[in-house]
C-alpha cells in the first residue's frame, strides 16, 4: 500500500487543479478523509465545490494533483471504475432515471453487484433480481419510500426525489458517499430529516460521507469536521465551530450576501 | 406475506388473470387464422411477423437505449446477403439464420463505436452514412449482389402436408414469439435496465457503475442481430434479394414502425410493425404517396400521442377499466 502520511486515510486529495478557460475551479486543494468520517465542504457558489466532487468521481478530469482512494489512485479512471472501487455520489440538480420508478432507480444501484448473465436476461431468470430486490427492500425501509416505490420518479415531488438519489448511491452499498447538496431545496421540515439521515447513514452502513452543503448551520451540525472553499482555495479546516468563525469564511460568506 | 414469493409474483410476465386472458385469446386467434383468412392475408401476417422482430431489436436501440439510428437498410442488407450467399452454399436454414443475425450484430458494433462520441443528428448522420455506405458497396460489386439478375434465395421448408403459406407462417409466427418473450425479457432485466439508464440520464448511469461504451455497444449489437435476423428471413420470404430492396425507404419503414409504434414498448414495435404494412396495402393504388402517408402520420403521433400506438392502446384500456365512472 502506498502511504502518504502517518495512518491510512481513506481518500487523500493532494493539490488538486483545475481550471476552466482560465477559471480556475479548483487551485492545489488538499483534503484527507478519514472512514467513517462525515467531512462537509462549504463554500459560497462558485467556489469549486462541485468541481471536487466531478473530480473524485471521475466526471471531470484534474490538471494536477492526486486523489488516492484506499491507497490507490483515481485519476484516469471512468466514473463506473471509480464507482466499483466504492464510491457513490448524488447531484446537485439530480440526475435519476426519470421515466424509470423508483424501485427501478435503486435497483440500478446495485448494477455493480448483479451477477451479469445474458442468458438470464433474455430467459428471465430471477435469482439475482429477487437477491438485489431484498437488499433494494431494505433500503426502501430506512428512506420510509414505501410509497412511493412503484412510482415513477419523474412523478414524485421534489423531496422524494432526493431521496431516492441517496438510496440510489446507498444501494451500490459504497465505502465513500458523496452528497452534493443534499438539503438545498427542501422544506424546514425535510431539511431536519435530511439532516439526520446523514448520520444514520454512517451509523448504520458504516461508511464515509463527504458532504457538500451550502447552509452553514445544517451543515456544521452533521459534520465532523468541515472545510471551507473559496475561488477554489481551500481558506479553513477544523471543527465545524472554528471554521464557522474563521474571520475569512465570514468574509467569503458576507461578501456573498 | 412471504416477501420472495411475492417478488417472484412481480416478476412474472403476465402478473394479472385479464392480461393473460386477452394474450391467450390473440394468441389462439392468431394459430387459427391461416385456416380462414386468404393466402394474401396470411402472406401479409407473415411479413409482420418478420418486421415486428426488426423493430422489436431497433426499439431497443433508439427507444429504450435511447440512440437514434438511421442505418437500418444496412443491417437488414447484410443480413439478407448473408442468408442468402450461405443458403446458396447450403448452409441450414436456422444456422444460417443465425449467421445473418451474428454477421448484422457485429457491424452493429463497428457502427456503434461513434455512439461513445456523438448523439443525437450527429450519430444519426454517421450510421445514415453506413446505411448509403452497404447499398452502394452491394449495388458496385456483382460478385455480393448477384449482378444484374439479382441473387436468388433457394426457399427451405419442407412440404409437411399443411399448405405451404401456412406453414410458413406457423414458422414466422412462433420465431417472432420467442423474439417477443426475450424481448419482453430483456427489458426486464439488469440490462434493459441500463439501457434505459443510459437513455434517461449517461452521467448519472456511469456514476453508479454502468460501463457505457459496454452497454451502448450492447444495445447496437441486440439490435444489429433482430434486424439482421429479419434480413435473413426477408430473404427467405422473398426468395431473391437486389441492392434496391435496401434503400432508405426501408430504413424510414423501420424507423416509423418505431415511432407510431411508441418508443421503449415491446407490444408497440408489433402493432408499429402492421401499420407500416398494412398502410401501403390500403394505398395501394398511390404507391408514390406512402412516405407522405409516413412522413404525416408521424407528425401527428409526436404532436399528439409520443408514446405512439401503445400509448393510445394504454389510454384506451384504462377508459375501458373505469368504465362507466370515466
Ligand atoms: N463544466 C464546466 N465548464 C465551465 N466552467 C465550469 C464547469 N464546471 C465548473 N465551472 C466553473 O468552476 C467554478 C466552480 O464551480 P462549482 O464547482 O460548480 O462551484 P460550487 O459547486 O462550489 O458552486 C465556477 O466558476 C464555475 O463556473
Ligand atoms: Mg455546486
Amino acid at each position: 500500500m502506498n502511504k502518504s502520511g502517518g495512518s491510512k486515510a481513506l481518500l487523500e486529495i493532494e493539490d488538486l487543479s483545475i481550471s476552466f478557460g482560465g477559471i480556475m475551479a479548483l487551485a492545489g486543494v488538499d483534503l484527507r478523509l478519514e472512514e467513517q468520517e462525515i467531512l462537509t465542504v462549504i463554500g459560497p457558489n462558485g467556489s469549486g465545490k462541485t468541481s471536487m466532487f466531478n473530480c473524485i468521481s471521475g466526471v471531470y478530469r484534474p490538471n494536477r494533483g492526486k486523489i488516492l482512494f484506499e491507497g490507490e489512485s483515481l485519476l484516469g479512471l471512468s466514473p463506473d471504475r471509480i464507482a466499483r472501487r466504492g464510491i457513490g455520489r448524488t447531484f446537485q440538480n439530480l440526475r435519476l432515471f426519470l421515466h424509470m420508478t423508483v424501485l427501478e432507480n435503486l435497483l440500478l444501484g446495485r448494477h455493480v453487484h448483479f451477477r451479469k448473465n445474458p442468458f438470464h436476461a433474455f430467459m428471465r431468470i430471477k435469482r439475482e433480481e429477487i437477491r438485489h430486490r431484498e437488499v433494494v427492500e431494505e433500503i426502501i425501509d430506512f428512506l420510509d419510500l414505501h410509497a412511493y416505490r412503484k412510482a415513477r420518479v419523474a412523478d414524485c415531488p421534489y423531496g422524494i426525489q432526493k431521496k431516492v438519489e441517496i438510496g440510489r448511491a446507498l444501494a451500490l452499498e459504497p465505502k465513500l458517499l458523496l452528497l452534493d447538496e443534499p438539503i438545498s431545496g427542501l422544506t424546514a421540515e425535510e431539511k431536519e430529516e435530511a439532516a439526520y439521515r446523514i448520520g444514520e447513514i454512517r451509523g448504520r452502513y458504516r461508511i464515509a460521507v463527504l458532504l457538500v452543503e451550502h447552509d452553514l448551520r445544517i451543515a456544521s451540525r452533521v459534520a465532523d469536521r468541515m472545510v471551507a472553499l473559496d475561488y477554489g482555495r481551500k481558506i479553513a479546516e477544523g471543527t465545524p465551530q472554528e471554521v464557522q468563525s474563521h474571520p475569512e469564511v465570514i468574509r467569503a460568506y458576507v461578501g456573498e450576501e | 406475506m412471504d416477501l420472495i414469493e411475492s417478488y417472484r409474483e412481480e416478476l412474472k410476465l403476465i402478473r394479472k388473470r385479464g392480461t393473460a386472458f386477452w394474450v391467450g385469446l390473440l394468441l389462439g386467434a392468431l394459430i387459427l387464422l391461416p385456416w380462414v383468412a386468404s393466402e394474401y392475408f396470411v402472406y401479409l401476417l407473415t411479413l409482420i411477423a418478420i418486421y415486428a422482430i426488426g423493430t422489436m431489436g431497433q426499439n431497443l436501440l433508439i427507444g429504450y437505449t435511447g440512440q437514434i439510428s438511421f442505418g437500418q437498410a444496412g443491417f437488414l442488407a447484410i443480413g439478407a446477403y448473408t442468408f442468402g450467399h450461405l443458403a446458396r452454399a447450403g448452409v441450414p436454414m436456422l444456422l444460417a439464420l443465425l449467421a445473418a443475425g451474428v454477421a448484422a450484430g457485429l457491424f452493429g458494433i463497428v457502427v456503434g463505436f461513434p455512439s461513445l462520441r456523438l448523439k443525437g443528428p450527429y450519430l444519426a448522420i454517421v450510421t445514415l452514412g453506413f446505411g448509403i455506405a452497404v447499398y452502394q458497396i452491394l449495388a458496385n460489386s456483382e460478385l455480393l449482389s448477384g449482378g444484374r439478375m439479382g441473387l436468388s434465395v433457394p426457399k427451405f421448408l419442407p412440404e409437411i402436408g399443411i399448405p405451404r403459406a401456412t406453414a410458413v407462417y406457423y414458422f414466422h409466427f412462433l420465431l417472432a414469439l420467442a423474439f417477443t418473450l426475450a424481448t419482453y425479457n430483456l427489458v426486464a432485466s439488469y440490462m434493459g435496465r441500463a439501457f434505459v439508464a443510459i437513455r434517461d440520464n449517461d452521467i448519472a448511469a456511469e456514476a453508479i457503475g454502468v460501463n457505457l461504451t459496454r452497454y451502448k455497444l450492447l444495445a447496437f449489437a441486440i439490435s444489429s442481430f433482430y434486424t439482421g435476423v429479419q434480413g435473413g428471413l426477408y430473404a427467405q420470404l422473398i426468395g431473391y434479394l437486389e441492392p434496391n430492396m435496401f434503400t432508405f425507404m426501408e430504413t424510414i419503414t423501420i424507423f416509423v414502425a418505431v415511432i407510431i409504434g411508441g418508443l421503449a414498448s415491446v407490444e408497440g414495435s408489433i402493432m408499429g410493425a402492421a401499420f407500416v404494412l398494412l398502410v401501403p396495402q390500403v394505398f395501394s393504388g398511390y404507391k408514390e404517396f406512402i412516405p407522405v402517408v409516413f412522413g404525416i402520420t408521424i407528425f401527428i403521433v409526436l404532436i399528439f400521442e409520443p408514446l405512439g400506438l401503445s400509448g393510445r392502446w394504454l389510454k384506451i384500456r384504462l377508459y375501458w377499466k373505469n368504465w362507466p365512472f370515466r
